[in-house]
């Protein structure tokens, strides 16, 4: 199955054919003290940066997270929706769980956006997912309701519920990503088990696309990103076609890449000797 | 085993988390007509806020202070009813959960096992847990501190509902609120009138005891 995303100039797919899709995590105020002050006083300006070094880094899809509780949020992304689209041809994702804010992205939108997210709750289904039709776009989903299940049948049958109610408001599954969990393994040893278990299910009972937040896994744990970039074509191999991730690093990237490169989706290592070859000339940049 | 040696067993293996040698040692220690407030003041703790001061200082890793944590627990679970026994006073109880809407819970687990060691009485009221759940709690256990999790931008909202909801009660006075979670800040729970704010469990932790202290001092007991 095949999830298209469209900016006003650029189509993405994601696919089990198609090369591993990396979504940028990082226009996210979470955790970035000087970046939520900017956004209280209503300053995108950092969105330049921000959306540069994902697009150098080899980012598919940017993910926008404005959320503030301080901060306007609803205005907030109606504006960096509109800026991120000047900065960069690439689809974007529109993340928040505040419905009205994700509308507000939608409708300054140009394409065919990725809504992040839904959940399996009724009412969150009921509230979500008319503006994801109305709208044409694609949705994820995560696979928890009003907790989050650590076992895999349990995420799978929550995925098969969105994707019925999906269905009755006219979203086709090809337009739902299911986040299947990634969780930190510092505090759930089993944690990156029971994700490709689940990842295997979604795969054979409803063949829709995947996604997750990869860096979730390493929470608390040293050298995040070689245990991540792991993590991540592991994953692949289990039937991940997506994922938002940190694309600032190298070693995260590699491992979607290399992925790519194992499974035959990147034909003689074209795509992998390419990046090889810009990192070399942006050093070579930097160098002078 | 002399006492000491027994001792040093106990914050040894505490900070390397192995639980079969803390049991085992702290049934040793019993036998050997070791007091288990010595036990606890002497080894356990003194062990845990070794761990804890490790994990801030960037050395120790969270999987490490979990099962460091743990590992004291296994002896606590001996202890505690021997402890109670002897009238040892208590650090504290605390009641926390995890705000209403907000589902998540591995950040509140982190802290509700290191209060455990802390020698702390958690009462974990889950997740989604209403205001007048939280009210109803704080009324039936008395803690000296109630803590509040949010992960999401919206759900931290709920901080405020809550102390409304304390306040309402009339049980602000009578309880210290600490809230927590990846998007809180300290200038946050300031805005909302929290009594603490900590970043991770470790430093959780240390405020707690701190706050608690505070108050004690404020009120002689």
């Amino acid at each position: 199955m095949e999830t298209t995303l469209q900016s006003a100039s650029k189509t993405v797919v994601i696919g089990p054919e198609r090369p591993f899709c990396i979504i940028g995590e990082r226009i996210n105020p979470t955790g970035r003290k000087a970046f939520q002050a900017q956004l209280q006083k209503g300053d995108i300006s950092q969105l330049e940066i921000d959306i540069a070094e994902q697009v150098a880094g080899g980012a598919h899809v940017l993910d926008i997270n404005v959320g503030d509780p301080l901060a306007d949020e609803v205005g907030l992304m109606r504006r960096a929706v509109v800026r991120a689209q000047e900065l960069t041809d690439l689809p974007l994702c529109i993340d928040s769980s505040i419905i009205e804010a994700l509308e507000a992205g939608l409708e300054v939108y140009q394409g065919k956006a990725l809504v992040n997210s839904v959940t399996g709750e009724d009412e969150r289904l009921e509230a979500i997912l008319p503006i994801v039709a109305r709208h044409g776009a694609a949705v994820i989903a995560l696979a928890n309701d009003d907790e989050i299940p650590m076992e895999p049948q349990r995420r799978y049958e929550i995925a098969r519920k969105i994707v019925s109610a999906a269905g009755d408001h006219g979203i086709p599954p090809e337009d739902i990503v299911i986040d299947a969990l990634a969780m930190p393994i510092g505090a759930e040893p089993r944690a990156a088990v029971l994700f490709f278990e689940t990842l295997r299910l979604i795969r054979e009972g409803l063949g829709v696309n995947t996604t997750c937040g990869a860096s979730n896994t390493s929470f608390g744990l040293p050298g995040r990103h070689g245990l991540n970039a792991h993590f991540i074509a592991t994953a692949s191999t289990h039937g991940l076609t997506s994922a938002i991730m940190d694309a600032r690093s190298p070693a995260c990237v590699d491992g979607a890449h290399a992925a790519d490169v194992l499974h035959a989706r990147d034909e003689y290592g074209m795509g992998w000797i390419r990046t090889f070859r810009a990192r070399q000339a942006a050093a070579a940049a930097a160098a002078g | 085993m002399t006492h000491d040696e027994i001792l040093k067993g106990l914050y040894d293996e505490t900070l390397v988390g192995n639980a079969p040698a803390v049991r085992d040692l702290t049934n040793l220690g019993l036998a050997e007509d070791l007091s288990p407030e010595s036990m606890l003041y002497d080894g356990l703790i003194p062990s845990l806020e070794e761990v804890g001061a490790r994990f801030e200082r960037g050395d120790y890793f969270v999987p490490e202070m979990l099962i460091a944590a743990r590992a004291m627990q296994g002896a606590l679970d001996i202890l505690r009813p021997l402890l109670i026994e002897t009238g040892v006073q208590q650090v504290g109880t605390f009641v926390m959960g995890t705000v209403k809407g907000d589902v998540h819970d591995i950040g509140k687990n982190l802290v509700n096992i290191m209060l455990e060691g802390a020698g702390f009485t958690v009462i974990d009221l889950g997740v989604n847990v209403s205001p007048e759940k939280f009210v109803e709690q704080v009324i039936e256990h008395k803690p000296e501190i109630v803590g509040f999790s949010a992960f999401l931008t919206t759900t931290m909202p709920m901080f405020k509902a809550n102390i409304n909801a304390l306040r309402k009660a009339g049980l602000r006075d009578d309880v210290i609120v600490m809230v927590g979670g990846a998007p809180v800040t300290q200038e946050y729970a300031d805005i909302v009138g929290a009594d603490g704010y900590a970043a991770d469990a470790s430093t959780a932790v240390r405020l707690a005891k701190d706050l608690i202290q505070k108050r004690r001092a404020l009120v002689p007991a």
